[in-house]
């Protein structure tokens, strides 16, 4: 047995393979890409008893090993490709015991490629609720495999599990019999693949003939040359494929016979049923889903901002404190002013992001999104988008990359590329931070309605904006996108299941600690290269700023004079240059030169706005105990030529304006270079996004002025 | 000829033929299978998409891609 095998969990779409995944690994998970496709790849590990551990990859869901959607590719390229690094020693099919006939079709695949196979069933309880009992030791005989009894959600049967698996690695029992052999209909076209490419597995060469397209490893030559050899022997991929099926269900009919068995069958358990006809009313449905929207966008911002108070407090303590401890030089400014004025932009967000995952992450978990999916298809196909193009689009709240790779699973490429383009019009978490301090800034705390504020319902109306703008987008650009392969909607409705608290926490985990390091690197970086900007100008500038002062007025003295020489040094600075520099673009939506910083640092990534503002603010105004957290530094912001605040109604709407519909986000338009295959989609939605942010921020501010 | 998309709520019937080749592929591996029985589960709020108990499970699918499943 090698030191550390590798264990490929596998099994249909709610099968509860993650959770399987999540109980055998806990946090020690690792999330990153299949080697050359970016598909996501969490892999992790756990021990199979003292001494050993062991490698587990959680792979896409899947039905079959045909793959019917782009992610479900990556599994039949590395079970096909013994050299693929990720290339199993065992493979645990993780299968929904109340759907186990559907489960065992990707079963007796895998078994077939003569990989040693452990079976683990899982909702054993669903399976009860419908009055089915399932035989586990009479199915392990027929199937000829071990299986065992497991509860993923609450992590029963786990021992038995590795015990299994251990067994299964060190006692190969070897190949035993196809389940479906293709030799025994195309004899010499098998024998002749295996030949060819030294296979000696019958129905991997049958993969080898049906699906070297997507063969990463295969060579566009050999591929050629395998086209050759369905043409000489006549085979007809499609109509084979059909058989397989076919063959494979009138199989398993045989081997459940024994091992399940019903008295009065329920197809739908009783909970379910009774909340579909609740979720799925033609009133009720739509109904539910506005309140659990509303729910979610008034708790994100009314619950979250107690800690974010907290941390936003405590950043500017930590901040104070350091500033009087430490003496004053070059070094405490880079420190206090650039470092922990970046980071505490980033980590004060932390709450809201955790709350968004949490809430996202519980309405798939609960098998509520398959329904939201359902009565939303119709309304999404008449702007070109698909019910399923609600993922992406509710995923886009949290953040625009992970949405948008998990439109993926919409089958048809006109609607998956329309989803693509609108997602990142959802307002994702990073608008959240400039939402929350321009929103606290201009709207009054009046509550409405008892349970809501006028401030959470500016922050709704803000993301309703964003959303009705993506289903408008999404409109008018159906008829520039090419439609070019047809896709389908059929998807199984999963049973309700109230969410586990550990791996609704896992996801939470995961989503926030990629948004700290990922975004935190930019941020911090930016935060850092905007001090040096900021505190340095061209030539002398920075040393005749005080002159300057004096010399425009002298009466001022001590506090007064030095936040007057402060800000003149950020006007003298490369920072303060670059701003003046692009001033006369940005001055019709009612922005200024420090604005005018923001707005080009956050041209990387949004949230550097907040970060920004906050190095910006703090170098060129007072800093005494009173104003220290950032909400007031902003408010004390005075505009010398109005003499009003800066962030003003009328300029705080239009940067919440501009927010919303620019497009910016070097890692978003990575992400759809990467997904299109190109720059064309990627630069028309630059363009279409940030004009639209112009003009409609020109107008606000043209508007409330 | 009937079709699933010409069931009604509660209505059963055995799968017969796929009108669409590519379509029947998936169709197959999700356990709808020639003489299986069909049972219109749900219609979706404003009449699209619909879903079927087949093979002891829900099965959603839109009211066209059920339109290329004949029963009898």
């Amino acid at each position: 047995m090698k030191k550390t095998p590798t264990i490929a969990l596998l099994g249909n779409p709610n099968s509860g393979k993650s959770s399987l995944f999540n109980q055998l690994t806990g946090l020690r998970q690792k999330v990153g890409n299949f080697p050359s496709v970016t598909v996501e790849r969490k892999s992790g590990t756990f021990a199979l008893d003292h001494s050993q551990t062991a490698t587990v990859i959680d792979f896409p869901g899947l039905y079959s090993l045909y793959p019917k959607a782009l992610d479900e590719r990556v599994v039949i390229d590395v079970l096909s490709n013994p050299q693929h690094e990720d290339y199993p020693d065992a493979v645990i099919i993780v299968a929904d015991a109340s759907n186990l006939k559907r489960n065992l079709l990707l079963f007796t695949q895998v078994a077939d490629l003569g990989l040693p196979v452990v079976l683990a069933l899982n909702m054993l309880d669903v399976a009860e609720d419908k009055n089915l009992k399932i035989n586990a030791v009479k199915l392990a005989m027929k199937l000829g495999v071990p299986v065992v009894r497991i509860n993923a959600r609450v992590g029963e049967g786990m021992d038995n599990l590795k015990k299994a698996i251990q067994e299964t690695l060190t006692v190969n029992t070897g190949f035993q019999k196809y389940y479906f052999d293709p030799a025994e209909q195309f004899p010499e076209l098998i024998g002749e693949v295996k030949q060819q490419y030294s296979l000696r597995n019958n129905y991997l060469a049958l993969h080898y003939v049906q699906q070297h397209d997507i063969f990463s490893f295969v060579s566009p030559e050999k591929r050629a040359a395998l086209d050759g050899l369905i043409q000489k022997h006549d085979f007809r991929e499609h109509g084979f494929q059909a058989a397989e099926t076919m063959h494979r269900y009138a199989l398993i009919d045989g081997l459940v016979k024994d091992s399940v068995t019903t008295s009065n069958f329920i197809p739908k358990p009783l909970w379910t049923r009774r909340l579909d006809d609740i979720l799925l009313h033609s009133f009720w449905g739509y109904a539910v889903f506005l309140m659990v929207m509303l729910v979610i966008f008034q708790s994100v911002f009314s619950l979250a901002s107690y800690p974010m108070d907290w941390i936003d407090g405590g950043i500017a303590w930590l901040n104070d404190g350091l500033k009087s401890l430490l003496p004053e030089s070059t070094l405490t400014s880079l420190l206090t002013d650039g470092l922990v004025a970046g980071i505490g932009g980033v980590v004060v967000f932390i709450p809201q992001i955790a709350f968004l995952f949490l809430l996202v992450a519980m309405l798939e978990e609960s098998g509520y999104m398959s329904r939201v999916m359902v009565i939303m298809d119709r309304l999404m196909r008449k702007v070109g988008l698909n019910g399923k193009s609600v993922v992406p689009l509710i995923s886009g709240v949290a953040c625009a990359v992970p949405a948008i790779m998990s439109a993926r699973s919409i089958g048809n490429r006109k609607e998956r590329l329309l989803t693509i383009l609108v997602t990142p019009l959802m307002s994702c978490s990073a608008r959240l931070p400039i939402f929350t301090i321009l929103i606290a800034l201009v709207v009054p705390a009046t509550p409405i309605l008892g349970f809501f504020t006028l401030q959470g319902l500016t922050l709704l109306g803000l993301y309703l904006l964003g959303t009705v703008s993506a289903l408008l987008s999404a409109w008018a650009l159906r008829g520039f996108v090419p439609n070019t392969e047809k896709g389908y909607f059929v998807m199984e409705m999963p049973t309700y299941k109230a969410p586990r608290w550990n791996h609704v926490g896992i996801a939470v985990w995961e989503s926030v600690r990629s948004f700290v390091v990922e975004a935190g690197k930019i941020i911090v970086a930016i935060s850092i290269i905007l001090w040096v900007l900021a505190s340095y100008g061209p030539a002398d500038s920075m040393e005749r700023a005080e002159a300057q002062v004096r010399q425009a007025q002298p009466t001022l003295s001590g506090v007064d004079l030095d936040n007057a020489v402060a800000a003149q040094k950020l006007e003298n600075s490369y920072a303060g240059h670059f701003g003046k520099f692009i001033e006369p673009a940005i001055a019709p939506l009612g922005y200024d030169w420090k604005i005018g910083i923001a707005l080009l640092t956050s041209f990387a990534a949004r949230e550097v706005f907040v970060g920004t503002v906050s190095t910006i603010y703090s170098l060129g105004a007072e800093v005494d105990e009173d104003n220290a957290t950032l909400k007031d530094r902003l408010r004390a912001e005075i505009n010398p030529r109005t003499g009003q605040p800066t962030y003003n109604l009328a300029t705080s709407f239009s940067l919440l304006i501009f927010y919303v519909f620019a497009m910016m986000c070097m890692s978003t338009i990575a992400t759809v270079y990467r997904e299109t295959h190109g720059w064309k989609w990627p630069a028309v939605q630059f363009v279409y996004m940030t004009g639209l942010a112009y003009l409609l921020a020109f107008l606000t501010y043209q508007v409330l002025k | 000829m009937k079709t699933i998309a010409n069931l009604k709520i509660g209505e059963s019937a055995y799968i017969k033929a796929f009108l669409q080749p590519d379509l029947s592929l998936k169709l197959l591996e999700m356990g709808c299978l020639p003489g299986e029985e069909v049972t219109l589960d749900f219609v979706a709020p404003l009449g699209d998409p619909i879903g079927i108990q087949v093979n002891g499970y829900c099965l959603a699918m839109r009211r066209e891609e059920a339109a290329t499943v004949e029963v009898i």
